[in-house]
């Protein structure tokens, strides 16, 4: 099987891969770097628990292959707190009850996060456009929808 | 201070303390079966399954296969004579001599990748011969339905279960309480119906993963996504023919269970193909798409009902038929047969009550325990009938709810006395939440508006004699570390365990550690985590061993100060004294005890507390009539009440508003118990309006989430309402009983009944699709 080598920033640090061309983002991130809070849900982009940021984008990581991430910078759960301080929807998404099982969750927050940096006030129907690709099977959504509100409601405090 | 004013710290029970896994949880650390890391040694398994869901094997030959380069190891049937199973012994590991469902393993393969593995089953060359199959429980159950299990009478079954060998009835139950025929004439009215449940899937998000690693000499290491690490530990045993004690489960956290991560599935495979390749991993990792049919699924259900009351609403008889169609193997299925018998009354009283549940083996994907346990299922057609019964007689449905739902002291379905029970107070504060008898104008002039209610009681369902056990220990800082073997699934048992264990203690919840992962050969036994039962039995446990430490504190302490215990408290980490107002911190006595004055040595020594629980009340039932003085431990009972709206248009049913109100005895974490609560209505919900299995001829039509549909954020309505209600248990950790599996119990039948109250129509069996809401206005002449 033919391997590329790329090299791209993951969570701000420069990575130099030998990747199978038919390895995808959602292999490379798991299996190369050990970076396992990208969750692995369906293989086939139905679920949404693999989300990660693609050069600020959110994307399904199990249909990007990782050759393609070439030069890219890529965004997974681990790199949302900085220097041990959490970013606030890691935060509010406790404080809401968001979490249950936490299977989905690396995946919710990605999509959260995407959404706020696009869109600072979103309304509640945005929210749930934003989400509508991650699937939850425990909490019912409500309250990573609440989350998402109340850290843009800290962020706007912040700001 | 004195014992009379208790210093004002937060009491951690009652408390809606943030969970103990959440930052694990949301920064990435958390593991799960798929994170662990094995190194380069690392096997994949992959499975060849059967076509057919009915058929002998003729013929396997592996040789292909086996030949492939890469390829470790092939395994078949012939390798695993032993049988297995929890309730009933009736599976192999891999099929031997004949294949039963779309799906049923035939062989194993390890090799050195996934893709290896992959393509080496596409090497397995197997000859069928297709036999006709089962593919409906009440045929199933006949004389003239082909024989599925020609050996069910040799396998062995607990005593409670009782199979009819040369049928494929693996489990019938039977209630006869009162006189069913002669009451049918004393009713006013009498409602007759059969609702057919469609099989459903769990849907964990996380699939089912297992890593197994067999030594030369036969230890068997499992990692696994598991509910039930103990459980699987002396199910592999019994199935590998070696001792529990030999083998070891390590199980951490589970990415959503909900039943279907209990027992055993596949697990064994990885095992089984694990021991023929001594000392390397084997990890198998179920697709989405084998997720769907290859693991549990939740049992269909053909349920016949007949119910009848006096002219005043009063329940005067009840006879039901329950048919499971509990799939190729019933060894978990059995069981779900019986819960569901011994509480087919519903939340009733109801003098004369006569049912018969049949667990029938079919042709159709293995079912086993799913959230609610058969009490959904049941309870979505049975709640439905109460309704009409009501609307026979002219009586209001909450009205009629009040005067027939059980109480406290109430001789149940089983003959045992009901528990102190707070159903009358859900159901009243329900129906004011939802604001019941008053009728809002829908949205738009296209759309009707509807309200239902309904009903729930489930108590957990198990062997008489499932156990608990916990350790508490006192670390060098004075934090504490509980361990127990109950598993953290989502619901916040390691969250509940540390409250617990804090309230217990006397210690603040900051300064509480679980241990993780559960490792039955370090942590305390637990018999599994299923039937809402870990609050109540393993917080029985922790709290016992946390009351132990406290002893041995307490006495340790006494001893130092030269006081009496009476006058010694544990308040916030620090041992007081309400006599000599003495104070001293946990950590100054931890581990290394305490120093006895001018060097004459030392008390004391590291502290733990050992604490265990079992039910020891619960008492058999009668064969013939399911009579008995105490089926079940407890039951937690609620309400639910929703407000829909019903597109003309389109058949489009949207829920508005959700309401529920559960008794749970007592909330250890109210936010959780709401949390609980939510997801379980709208796991309910989704059941309600999208969710089946399609099955046709034993093939699935519809296993991937495009096709088989779960909520999603935009399904989900902005108002969903939950309501604790506290009527303490006796035997639970401060008087609290289970909630996890409760919430999704009524949710069908009150969407159903919304959807009749807005337009008129009886839809039938879910899911309330907008296509089949459409089908039924066109059929009633509702619309054109
Ligand atoms: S794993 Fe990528 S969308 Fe499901
Ligand atoms: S928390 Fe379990 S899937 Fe979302």
């Amino acid at each position: 099987m033919a391997t590329h080598r790329i090299s791209l920033t993951v969570n701000g640090s420069t990575e130099l891969l030998d990747v199978p061309s038919q390895m995808t983002l959602l292999q490379m991130l798991r299996d190369k770097l050990a970076l396992t809070g990208t969750k692995n849900g369906c293989s086939a982009g139905e679920c949404g628990a693999c989300t990660v940021l693609l050069d600020g984008e959110p994307v399904n990581s199990c249909l990007v292959l990782a050759v393609e991430c070439q030069g890219a910078s890529v965004v997974t759960v681990e790199g949302l707190a900085k220097d041990g301080v959490l970013d606030p929807i890691q935060e509010t998404i406790v404080d809401h009850g968001g979490v249950q099982c936490g299977f989905c969750t690396p995946g919710m927050l990605i999509s959260s996060r995407a959404l706020l940096d696009r869109n600072p006030d979103p309304s509640e129907d945005d929210i749930r456009e934003a989400l509508v690709g991650n699937l939850c099977r425990c909490t019912g959504y409500n309250r990573i929808v609440d989350a998402v509100q109340d850290s843009a409601r800290r962020q706007a405090g912040k700001a | 201070m004195s014992k009379h004013t208790p210093p004002n710290i937060p009491h951690p029970i009652g408390d809606s303390v943030p969970r103990v896994d959440a930052q694990e949880k949301v920064t990435g650390a958390a593991i799960f079966a798929d994170d662990i890391q094995f190194g380069p040694g690392l096997l994949y398994a992959r499975i060849k399954r059967s076509p057919h869901p009915h058929a002998l094997i003729k013929r396997i030959d592996v040789s292909r296969a086996k030949a492939l380069p890469g390829v470790k190891a092939v395994v078949t049937g012939e390798d695993f004579p032993g049988l297995t199973g929890l309730y009933l012994q009736d599976r192999h590991i891999f099929c031997r001599g004949r294949a039963r469902y779309v799906g049923d393993p035939v062989a194993g393969v390890a090799a050195s990748s996934e893709a290896i593995a992959e393509q080496a089953v596409t090497l397995i060359d197997v000859e069928y011969e297709p036999l006709p199959g089962v593919f409906d429980p009440e045929f199933g159950a006949t004389p003239e339905a082909p024989l599925l299990h020609p050996d069910l009478g040799d396998y062995k079954v607990m005593n409670f279960i009782f199979p009819q060998p040369g049928s494929n009835v693996s489990n019938h139950f039977k209630i006869r309480k009162g006189n069913v025929e002669s009451a049918w004439a004393q009713c006013e009215a009498i409602v007759e119906r059969t609702y057919r449940i469609p099989h459903i899937q769990h849907v964990p998000i996380e699939t089912h993963i297992a890593t197994a690693r067999v030594e030369q000499d036969g230890k068997v290491t499992l990692w696994g996504s598991s509910q039930s690490p103990f459980a699987q530990r002396s199910l592999i045993a019994t199935a590998l023919g070696v001792s529990p004690s030999d083998v070891q489960v390590i199980a951490p956290y589970v990415g959503g269970g909900f039943g279907c991560k209990a027992g055993v599935s596949m697990e064994a495979l990885a095992v089984a193909i694990a021991t023929q390749v001594r000392g390397r991993p084997v990890k198998l990792r179920l697709t989405r798409e084998e997720e769907f049919y290859t693991a549990f699924v939740r049992q269909g259900l053909v349920a016949h009902f007949k119910m009848g009351c006096d002219k005043e609403g009063r329940l005067l008889a009840m006879q039901n038929r329950l048919y499971w169609d509990a799939g190729a193997y019933t060894e978990y299925g059995v069981n779900i047969t019986r819960a569901s018998g011994y509480s087919s009354s519903g939340p009733y009283d109801v003098p004369n009550v006569s049912t018969d549940s049949y667990c029938v083996y079919t042709n159709h994907p293995v079912g086993g325990p799913m959230r609610g346990f058969g009490m959904p299922e049941l309870h979505t057609g049975l709640e439905q009938c109460i309704d009409e019964l009501a609307e026979q007689i002219h009586m209001d449905k909450v009205a009629f709810r009040r005067l027939n739902c059980i109480q406290g002291g109430d001789t149940i379905v089983t003959g045992m006395t009901m528990h102190p029970t707070g159903l009358n107070e859900c159901l009243d504060k329900t129906a004011a939440a939802i604001g019941w008898g008053h009728k809002d104008p829908p949205s738009a002039p296209n759309k009707r508006r509807g309200k239902g209610i309904a009903l729930m009681w489930k108590a957990p369902a198990m062997p008489p004699n499932p156990g608990s056990s916990a350790k508490v220990a006192l670390n060098e800082d004075g934090t504490v570390t509980v361990s127990v073997g109950g598993q953290e699934i989502g619901q916040g048992s390691f969250t509940i365990a540390a409250q617990v264990a804090a309230g217990a203690l006397g210690v603040p919840i900051e300064n509480v550690r679980v241990a993780t992962p559960l490792d039955t050969n370090y942590s305390p036994y637990e018999w599994q985590t299923v039937a809402s039962r870990l609050t109540w039995s393993m917080g029985n446990a922790v709290a016992a061993a946390a009351r132990d430490a406290r002893q041995q504190i307490l006495e340790l302490v006494a001893k130092a100060w030269n006081e009496k215990i009476e006058d010694l408290d544990i308040v916030d980490g620090n041992v007081i004294s309400y006599k000599s107002e003495e104070t001293i911190s946990l950590n100054k006595i931890a581990i290394y005890g305490i120093a006895l004055p001018n060097d004459q040595g030392w008390i004391g020594g590291p502290v733990l507390g050992r604490g265990s629980f079992m039910p020891t009340y619960v008492t058999g039932l009668d064969p013939e009539t399911g009579q008995g003085p105490r089926a079940v431990v407890h039951y937690t009972t609620g309400a639910q009440a929703v407000e829909v709206e019903v597109d003309m248009d389109t058949g489009k049913v949207q829920i508005l508003r959700g309401v529920s109100a559960f008794d749970v005895g007592k909330a250890i974490n109210p936010n959780m118990v709401r949390g609980q609560m939510e997801g379980g209505f709208v796991q309910g919900m989704s059941t309600a309006l999208f969710e089946s299995l399609q099955l046709k001829e034993g093939v699935l039509q519809n296993p991937s989430f495009v096709d088989y549909r779960i909520a999603t954020a935009t399904d989900v309505p902005k108002d969903i309402q939950s309501i604790i209600v506290e009527v303490p248990q006796d035997d639970g950790p401060w008087g609290a009983r289970g909630i996890g599996e409760h919430s999704m119990v009524p949710t069908v039948a009150a969407i159903a009944n919304a959807i009749f109250d807005a337009i008129g129509i009886r839809v039938g069996a879910p899911p309330y699709t907008a296509e089949k809401v459409y089908l039924a206005m066109l059929d009633a002449g509702l619309v054109e």
